[in-house]
């Protein structure tokens, strides 16, 4: 009886830790802003404005190189944001993660925030 | 009240120096607002020290400078505190600290919506002779701004101040509403007031060149405010009501500077009232104080 209680406890939690492995951060994104496109793709000047504002608003807390501090504040790099859309990302920024202290960017205009995420995508 | 103004005029002057001089990064994505707050709160582990001025004359009454000093800290993401200390000038008169206010904002929703709602909270202590005019509620006017501040300042208020912030970024815009409700702890009625705002940067998109002087450090809105009675008498009769375009400037090194002339458009309002404010913000500061933080950590 109890070997039967734990099998079921482990099938359920292993179930569940799957359920949430294969659960995207960017899963929440609704389809309309996931799809849509930076409209300052492929623009070399966007760059170096969002570097600007990179340097303004992110860097405190990501680092000038965007490696986060390796622990809490996290890495621009991951792989989990370099398969975001341009959409997801520009979402994101708006939203922020007050839980978790990344502030919502919605007070800067949209422009600025696809210049920060054209700056993000031109990163090594 | 010639010397208040020159030294405000010096300060202005040597902070315009500073920011031409320097090409420091800029700072947050502040409104240039007095009196309306929006659903932006300070940044986690962030100090803004800022300095909000009012001068008027009222009729019947003597030129003044008010000074509200606030130190403002984002102890989380979705919640800020902060303290003023208040203080005035009155030629002819004298000049006296007014009081202190403890306020803190906290943003229930986690998450950008059409209308943000945010919830502020407002302990002060402060004496009659304020005349910061940061909130009008009430039956606020005239009148209680041309006493003797002897007479004034004897009169002590403990009062609790409740706003509903409801905020809204919308295509560059910023369209903020705060209802305000006040309530001297003594035996008086509760007070209402109001204050809608809207602010727009003057370009959106950021030139990419290292600037003073580019339009997306400058923002530009209206803002209106006003009492709505209190709890015996809510109406229009008798209060007081303001319409101040707002002008916002970003400068380098985390500095912000705000302009707004704002002009009474009732009887028991000032005819005039001009505001100026200049803001510092210190990066990180808590961690001056704190090796490790909740808030600020993902």
């Amino acid at each position: 009886m109890v070997r039967q209680l734990f099998l079921t406890a482990f099938f359920v939690l292993s179930l569940l830790f799957l359920c949430a492995a294969a659960t995207s951060h960017w899963d929440s994104v609704p389809p309309r802003d996931h799809a849509r496109q930076n409209p300052f793709q492929g623009r070399p000047e966007a760059v170096s404005a969002g570097a600007l504002l990179y340097r303004d608003h992110c860097q405190q807390c990501h680092g000038a190189d965007a490696q986060g501090d390796g622990r809490k504040k996290p890495s621009l790099h991951s792989p989990s944001l370099q398969s975001a859309s341009d959409g997801d990302l520009e979402w994101f920024l708006r939203q922020g993660d007050l839980r978790h202290g990344m502030p919502s960017w919605s007070g800067l205009p949209q422009a600025q925030r696809w210049q920060i995420i054209a700056y993000l995508r031109s990163l090594p | 009240m010639n010397g208040i103004v020159s030294k405000s005029c010096q300060l202005a002057a040597l902070v315009l120096l500073y920011a031409a001089v320097f090409g420091l990064p800029g700072a947050a994505q502040d409104k240039p607002y007095f009196v309306t707050y929006t659903h932006d709160l300070e940044e986690p582990g962030n100090i803004e020290v800022e300095t909000k001025s009012a001068f008027a004359r009222p009729e019947k009454g003597h030129h003044f400078a008010a000074l509200a000093t606030e130190l403002e800290y984002g102890a989380r993401a979705w919640w800020t505190t902060e303290l003023y200390l208040d203080g005035q000038a009155t030629v002819g008169d004298s000049a006296i600290y007014t009081g202190f206010r403890w306020e803190n904002r906290f943003r229930p929703l986690m998450h950008e919506y059409p209308v943000n709602p945010v919830l502020y909270v407002e302990f002060e202590d402060i004496s009659a002779a304020d005349k910061t005019v940061l909130e009008v509620v009430g039956h606020d006017g005239e009148p209680d701004l041309i006493l003797p501040n002897a007479v004034s300042r004897a009169a002590h208020q403990h009062e609790g101040e409740l706003k509903l912030i409801l905020s809204s970024n919308f295509h560059d815009w910023n369209i903020s509403e705060n209802f305000i409700s006040e309530k001297n702890l003594g035996h008086a009625p509760w007070e209402f007031g109001y204050a809608i705002a809207g602010a727009r940067p003057l370009r959106s998109a950021a030139s990419g060149r290292v600037c003073t002087l580019c339009a997306e450090k400058f923002i530009a809105g209206l803002e209106a405010y006003g009492g709505l009675g209190d709890t015996r008498a809510l109406t229009f009769r008798n209060t007081s009501h303001y319409l101040a375009p707002v002008f916002g400037w970003q400068l380098p090194a985390h500095m912000r500077l705000s302009l707004s002339p704002g002009f009474g458009v009732t009887g028991t309002s000032m005819d005039q009232v001009y505001r100026f404010g200049l803001a510092y913000e210190f990066k990180d500061a808590d961690d001056m104080f704190f090796s490790r933080r909740k808030g600020k950590v993902w």
